[in-house]
């Protein structure tokens, strides 16, 4: 009799356990949206937090999971042909746009030849890879190649290849299209409602090709404007869910610390932000390799890490993070930090010093607040230790942009994102013919090596992954100990969100994702 | 007849000020580096200059900058401000959706601080070196000194966090179904905080001011005379006192009215308040010429407009002054 009991209580628990795991339906998601987004059309504007909103809205032919591997969205299946040339794109039946329209393979070839192209830098470099595309049927594309190019499918998540209407966008001016401020995707959600200033609010598209999802009612995008308020706004339960950055670093383990509440740093195996110091090697003694070795040798990565960045993110010494497809930590130069080596190194570097001092150079800290200005004057100091003196230069984003890619700097702190893809964002930051005037995730340093311009070139036409990898292996053997820019770290942002919020984060794109999976426990 | 020409002298002086202003202002704001483009091709991370050619050409920004700033000045004298770059709308709009928000705020702030101060300057000067007079003077000189968004952050702290009496930010909860009696109560909550916080300043400003004033005119011979000739010291203080007072009070709020609709950036942002000085804030980082021109010129207008109103309104505190061109 007691076994049965036990059995039957072991029964209950499972059914329970397994009650805890099933999705719930309903309820209202809060969340920060900062800056406030100048529009929440994505396929007009990549920005960080129109991607947020805007991929609840829209969708991509394709997805990413953590591991980078392209999973179904929009394109149910696709086929690669054996040289590399020809992409055959399946598209899913049955799905609509937010105004009952279908979605066929005609907003597919208009979203890409027409529309992306005109709004979108990348889109438009990618897609001039494209001998032509074709519809054979309305659930039926086909993008012919002039030749292969093995980062291809990456354009095809929600940010560069954003799908919107052909019905609704074709023949009029893309930017001022009144749809722009009333949104048309085919998303799980759609827009309600824009309170300039306070909150943008999205609805469930009870239309949605996913049946039975999104799970969630609804979704509010707050918008507050100051860091101190968005930490308040959470302990006080006014939002659920803290990006990356809505919150400064330092307050992340308070809040983390909070009951029900939790903190991820996964999510952006997609985007792999690195950080970097741009080192102008046009100007003298940065020219110099051992000049640009010293510094390398100089800047304790860890304790910037830890005392700068809030213990988020891992010493970088390489082009690529552990994130990135084909990275290989055997072959790079180990910058562990040394400071007699760095010195060393400018004793040899046959630069001469003046009263000790090699040079006097600017520092121009990225202007994306205090965590940056932080970082600068750790590099200001370190660099002071080996000789080199700065003056810091405070500008702007707009004359940080400008100074950066028209050469007008020394030395400044930046990020970029790798994007999913050694072709798609590594290579534009080091090839010769990508200099200046082609934004600052360019070769803005002035970087020049015929080998480097040979092998991204070929790595970029090999799809056999064996061979890729050995490209890159040399690539990143020959980058870390040339320096031509000094790999701070690769950056983690961390997630704040409650508990009760589920499947929350499961692709490499993270948070802009579309949110049909995500649902709260009750 | 005198009245009208003096009236037709200043308007033709205002609108002069407002050409300059707009001219001054294009040129300050293109004298910054980086254009609409750069932004652009900054957030993009890596883009090809084909494309940033076109961007500029889609703004009109390829063209000689005279010839920008003649098609602007055009524009703007039709009370065409033009398309916001950023937004893609036209910036009128932009400003519309924000200005409610914005004199709602500003302009609470203001009221009480104007009454308040004159109250509590009036009993300074009444009490002068007495105790009233000094807990109101050291007050004042605190509210003047505290740093805003410091002030904003403790009351967020002490009634929002701690005593749950208000809402901590934004103009109204979301969400929520409400009757307009209940929206516009809802609203009147979520202004507490920061109608307080930024009135502090004025406040602040307002007492000192007061007092100082005052303190001057009771000791002029008139008082002396109104005194000697056994006036009702009521009398006295409401036809005398107050009244000559008040002339620098005057000068001092309608210059602050013109400023009101400019925004109050950091209550704003403390309180995500929606209002006009955060725009106006985003718009200078992404170099959003129209727009933030047009906030500028708004705003200059409206400072303008309201030094003509001071100049009459001195007329009728003091005759004495007359309406002269």
């Amino acid at each position: 009799m007691k076994q049965l009991a036990t059995a039957a209580l072991l029964a209950l628990t499972t059914a329970f356990a397994a009650h805890a795991d099933e999705p719930q339906k309903g309820g209202t998601l809060n969340m920060v949206v900062q800056p406030e987004p100048p529009t929440v059309m994505l396929g007009l504007n990549k920005l960080g937090p129109v991607s947020f909103v805007g991929s609840k809205i829209y969708e991509g032919l394709i997805t990413f999971a953590p591991d980078m591997t392209p999973q179904p969205l929009l394109a149910k299946s696709w086929e690669i042909s054996e040289d590399g040339l020809s992409y055959t794109f399946h598209l899913r039946e049955g799905v609509k746009w937010h105004d009952g329209a279908p979605f066929t393979s005609a907003d597919v070839i208009y979203s890409f030849s027409e529309f992306l192209p005109k709004a979108f830098s990348r889109t438009k470099r990618v897609m001039s890879f494209v001998e032509e595309m074709t519809a054979p049927d309305e659930h039926t594309v086909v993008f012919k190649l002039k030749e292969p190019y093995a980062a291809f499918l990456i354009i095809f998540e929600v940010t560069g290849g954003t799908m919107v209407p052909k019905h609704i966008y074709e023949g009029t001016d893309i930017f001022k299209n009144p749809a722009n401020d009333h949104p048309i995707g085919t998303g799980p959600f759609k827009f309600d409602e824009w309170n300039k200033g306070s909150y943008i609010h999205l609805v469930r598209n009870d239309d949605y090709w996913q049946d039975g999802k999104p799970y969630l009612d609804d979704l509010y995008f707050r918008i507050i404007p100051d860091a101190n308020s968005r930490a308040i706004a959470f302990e006080q339960g006014q939002v659920d869910l803290l990006r990356g950055g809505d919150v400064e670093n330092f307050e992340v383990s308070r809040l983390t610390a909070m009951d029900g509440v939790e903190m991820t740093e996964k999510g952006w195996e997609f985007y792999d932000p690195l950080a970097i110091i741009n080192i102008n090697t046009r100007n003298a003694p940065l020219d110099n390799v051992k000049v640009r070795q010293a510094i390398s040798y100089a800047l304790d990565r860890q304790f910037m890490i830890d005392a700068v960045f809030g213990g988020f993110g891992k010493p970088a010494y390489g082009p690529m993070t552990e994130r990135t497809p084909y990275y290989d930590p055997s072959v790079l130069t180990d910058y562990t930090f040394d400071l007699d080596k760095a010195k060393a190194l400018m004793a040899e570097s046959g630069v001469t010093a003046q009263n000790g001092v090699y040079a006097t150079l600017d520092l121009m800290p990225l202007p994306y607040g205090e965590t940056w200005q932080r970082q600068a004057e750790y590099i200001r100091q370190q660099l002071k230790e080996i000789g080199i003196e700065t003056n810091v230069v405070s500008v702007d984003v707009p004359g940080w942009v400008e100074r950066t890619t028209s050469g007008k700097f020394d030395i400044t702190t930046n990020f970029i994102y790798l994007l999913g893809d050694p072709a798609m964002g590594v290579g534009q930051t080091y090839q010769s013919d990508n200099q200046l005037g082609r934004g600052t995730a360019a070769n803005v340093d002035g970087y020049e090596n015929p080998e480097i311009d040979r092998i991204f070139a070929e790595a970029g036409k090999t799809l056999d992954p064996a061979k890729r990898k050995a490209f890159y292996a040399q690539a990143q053997e020959i980058l870390s100990r040339d320096a031509p820019v000094i790999w701070s770290h690769a950056m983690s942002y961390p997630t704040v969100y409650r508990s009760k919020i589920k499947n929350l984060i499961t692709t490499a794109p993270g948070l802009n994702e579309t949110f049909a999976d995500v649902w709260i426990a009750k | 007849m005198a009245q009208l020409r003096y009236l037709f002298g200043r308007l033709v002086k205002a609108i002069m000020v407002l050409l300059a202003v707009t001219v001054l202002s294009f040129g300050l704001i293109r004298a910054a580096p980086g254009d609409p483009a750069t932004v652009l091709a900054g957030e993009q991370g890596s883009v090809d200059p084909e494309f940033i050619e076109q961007v500029r050409a889609r703004y009109g920004l390829d063209r000689p900058i005279q010839e920008q700033l003649f098609k602007y000045v055009a524009g703007v004298a039709r009370l065409d401000f033009g398309d916001s770059y950023q937004h893609n709308r036209p910036v009128i709009e932009l400003i519309g959706e924000r200005l409610p928000a914005t004199l709602i705020l500003t302009m609470t702030a203001f009221l009480l601080a104007l009454a308040g101060g004159l109250i509590m300057g009036v009993t300074a000067a009444k009490h002068v070196g007495k105790w009233p007079d000094g807990v109101i003077t050291i007050a004042a000189l605190l509210f003047f000194a505290l740093p805003l968004f410091w002030v904003g952050l403790m009351a967020i702290l002490l009634f929002s966090v701690q005593l749950g009496w208000l809402p901590a930010f934004g103009m109204n909860t979301i969400g929520v179904e409400m009757s307009p009696i209940g929206r516009t109560l809802d609203v009147a909550q979520h202004l507490v905080l920061p109608a307080a916080t930024l009135g502090l300043l004025y406040l602040a400003t307002y007492t000192r001011m007061t007092r100082a004033s005052v303190l001057e005119v009771m000791d002029l011979d008139f008082v002396r005379t109104a005194r000697a000739k056994g006036l009702e010291e009521k009398r006295i203080w409401r036809r005398h006192i107050l009244k000559n007072a008040l002339l620098p009070i005057i000068t001092l709020a309608s210059l602050q009215a013109g400023h009101l609709v400019g925004g109050a950036v950091l209550t704003e942002t403390v309180f995500a308040w929606p209002g006009i000085g955060r725009l106006a804030f985003d718009a200078l980082l992404q170099r959003d010429y129209n727009l933030l021109l047009a906030i500028f010129i708004i705003a200059s207008a409206f400072v303008v407009f309201f030094n003509l109103v001071a100049d009459l309104v001195y007329s009728l505190a003091d005759p004495r002054i007359e309406v002269a061109a």
